[in-house]
């Protein structure tokens, strides 16, 4: 059942890439004053939204482990973070590389980039932690702590910044204007349907990586019995 | 009877590893319960549950109908495991101290620890560091850390193992005065004589199960290999 | 006994042992004032342009020895089975992570003034009239770290490469307490006003009430497994 849903995920996704990136790259307009480059944005901002979607995600599913103890809850948590992780790095990449090319920097230091690539440190801090412990419940109990704390912390991180200093462009995407179209409607519905697609293909990695990680709990508990 | 402490249908998991399955237990107020098994067939498990060191999945714990981890129950009991439990760098005065001023008795605490140094003959060595004494003054130490706050419930695992012999007779000593005030005892052991000696009813723990409970009889005692042969697939332990 | 009176009680210990052998205190302080000699070095240090990095350099001195001082915190604990004698008394997990945070507190500010002496010598900067300000933003950034030092210290204690999990897991979510004792820091060893930022103390204050706060609700689900 669940590996019919995960090719029905895949096959989906696939799909749906494909006409994106047809409509993308052949059929959409340069934008006015960036040019070609500015196509960048139809990953990296979808990457930002699966990143960030995710990390709320595991949060979500962190403390419902910690209030019923089901480590298949654990098991979600830790595939959604390892798959936002990969979101997050193509997010702050395109980002770089986007800048690079637009205004000649690598990196600014903006509240949104700062608190993805804060992000990108805690929780990649916590896939670390996860090979250091073996024992699967402590793993889940200390796993989820380190989720809520990270989460806070990338809230205040965020919080901060936007406060202090912004070099990032300001938001242009409508819902997020308050309804001024700041973006041609066009680009924007491509935006946000290419965030889609990379969800629909988010949800189907961490498909697969949580029922290996249920695996791998599995294969854990055989040994222990065969100790005993 | 007041049940001291009661276990119903206790689970306990490692991931998907069940290392306790579904133990039933009622330690009634004043008993003393010997937990037997091999090692690793789940009694340091028990005990820690008991204690509040750890967590379980299943079932229902209570230490005088408080959970485990309550205040309360952890102010009643007295727990020593397999480490002494006293700080190295600390003097026997300042152990005492600390471990007495935590378990709740602010008023007394300077009182209370001269009494128990005398108790366990470390007067005259109380404001050494522990790491200067030896292996024997270390032990009389921990005792004292354990009995301090005279606890309801004395939760002690493989307590004889490596005591020499002052302080076996010590630990005896102290667990005797702590039946005649009604405290309820709960020890695992090897040494199955011993337990047997003191234990009022006996508990046998095989795999995560508890593979039998009831009263200590006489035949036990003549016997003491019978409960292993009676109640285990795996056999006596060596 | 109160959470307040427990936790006092597990940081008065803690220092005890410390004031008898200065092991945090040594390897935090030497390694702190190694560090900002050899930087001396690195940077032209008779300059005014030091009161505008001093903040940053002052700050990263502080996370590293911090980490040597939260490594300790609960590692002390190990020996004799410790952790499990505490965690079997009536403390609860909350006064034992925040009386730990007391600790860690406590010697990281000593560290910190230490430091703050081998600043104004080898770099030339008189802070000595700005002490009652740089006390302040001393004093909330230093609690921040040191409750999350508790925490995580309690949570790495018994992982393997422990010494290697902790900065790990730490020094990312220190990120926003050290840029806010930065900032405030330069603002004021430049001495101006504080009141011109004062978003950063915001985020410091944020900072240490949320991370309080959270390991007040999560102590015991990290110290009990």
């Amino acid at each position: 059942m669940r590996e019919k849903l995960v090719v029905a995920f895949v096959a989906l996704g696939a799909i749906l890439l494909a006409y994106n990136l047809y409509q993308i790259f052949l059929v959409l307009p340069d934008e006015a004053a960036q040019g070609y480059i500015y196509r960048i944005i139809y990953f990296h901002v979808p990457a930002a939204m699966v990143a960030m979607l995710g990390f709320f995600a595991a949060l979500v599913c962190s403390v419902w482990y910690l209030a019923g103890g089901d480590l298949r809850f654990d098991s979600f948590a830790a595939s959604i973070v390892e798959v936002s992780v990969v979101f997050a790095t193509v997010n702050l990449v395109t980002g770089s590389i986007w800048a690079r090319v637009e205004w000649g920097i690598w990196w600014t230091w903006d509240y949104r980039l700062t608190s993805q690539l804060v992000c990108v440190l805690i929780f990649a801090g916590y896939l670390i932690m996860r090979r250091a412990i073996d024992e699967p419940t402590q793993r889940a109990r200390l796993s989820a702590a380190l989720t809520i704390f990270g989460c806070f912390d990338a809230v205040i991180v965020w919080k901060s910044i936007e406060w202090f200093r912004n070099n990032h462009p300001g938001p242009v995407l409508s819902f997020r204007t308050g309804g001024e179209q700041r973006m041609d409607p066009a680009m924007e519905h491509q935006l946000f349907l290419n965030a889609l697609a990379l969800l629909i293909m988010a949800v189907a990695l961490t498909l697969v990586r949580a029922r290996q990680e249920s695996t791998a709990r599995e294969i854990d508990s055989l040994r222990r019995a065969a100790h005993v | 009877m007041t049940q001291a402490i009661e276990l119903n249908q206790v689970w306990k998991f490692y991931g998907d590893y069940a290392a306790l399955r579904d133990c039933t237990l009622s330690v009634h107020e004043g008993s003393s319960c010997a937990l037997l098994g091999r090692n690793g067939a789940g009694k340091t498990t028990l005990l820690r549950i008991l204690g509040g060191l750890t967590h379980f999945q299943r079932g229902v714990v209570t230490l005088f109908g408080e959970k485990p981890r309550a205040e309360n129950a952890r102010r009643h009991s007295g727990f020593l495991g397999h480490g002494i439990g006293v700080y190295e760098d600390l003097s026997a005065r300042e152990n005492l101290h600390f471990f007495a001023s935590i378990t709740g008795n602010s008023s007394n605490v300077k009182a209370l620890t001269d009494t128990w140094l005398e108790r366990v003959g470390l007067s005259r060595v109380a404001t050494m560091p522990v790491r200067q004494y030896s292996r024997g003054m270390r032990q009389r130490l921990a005792l004292a850390r354990t009995f301090i706050h005279s606890p309801r419930i004395l939760l002690l695992d493989e307590p004889f193992t490596s005591l020499d012999d002052r302080a076996i007779a010590m630990l005896s000593e102290l667990l005797t005065e702590a039946r005649q005030r009604g405290a309820t005892i709960v020890l695992s052991t090897h040494q199955l004589r011993e337990a047997l000696a003191i234990a009022s009813h006996v508990a046998l723990v095989e795999n995560g199960r508890l593979r039998y409970t009831g009263e200590r009889t006489q035949e036990m005692l003549d016997d003491p290999t019978l409960l292993y042969r009676l109640h285990t697939q795996l056999g006596v332990p060596e | 006994m109160s959470l307040f009176s427990q936790a006092f009680a597990v940081a008065r210990k803690d220092l005890a042992v410390e004031l008898r052998t200065k092991e945090s205190l040594n390897a935090a302080g030497s390694f702190a004032i190694v560090i900002l000699v050899i930087f001396s070095f690195a940077f032209d240090s008779f300059s005014d342009e030091m009161k505008e990095y001093g903040g940053g350099l002052l700050w990263l001195v502080f996370a590293f020895a911090g980490a040597l001082v939260f490594n300790r915190g609960f590692a002390r604990e190990l020996p004799n089975e410790c952790l499990d004698t505490l965690l079997a008394s009536p403390l609860s997990g909350a006064a034992l992570v925040i009386g730990k945070a007391f600790a860690n507190f406590t010697m990281l500010l000593v560290v910190e003034l230490v430091s703050l002496v081998v600043f104004g010598i080898f770099y030339n900067v008189d802070w000595l009239g700005q002490a009652g300000w740089l006390g302040a933003v001393f004093a909330l950034a230093t609690w921040g770290v040191s409750i999350l030092g508790a925490v995580f210290g309690a949570l790495t204690v018994n992982l393997r490469l422990r010494e290697l999990m902790l900065p790990v897991v730490i020094y990312p979510l220190m990120i926003p307490i050290l840029i806010a004792a930065i900032e405030l820091t330069n603002i004021v060893l430049t001495r101006r006003s504080i009141s011109e930022d004062m978003q950063w103390v915001k985020v410091l204050v944020a900072s240490d009430i949320g991370f309080t706060g959270l390991a007040w609700l999560l102590a015991d689900t990290i110290l009990v497994s």
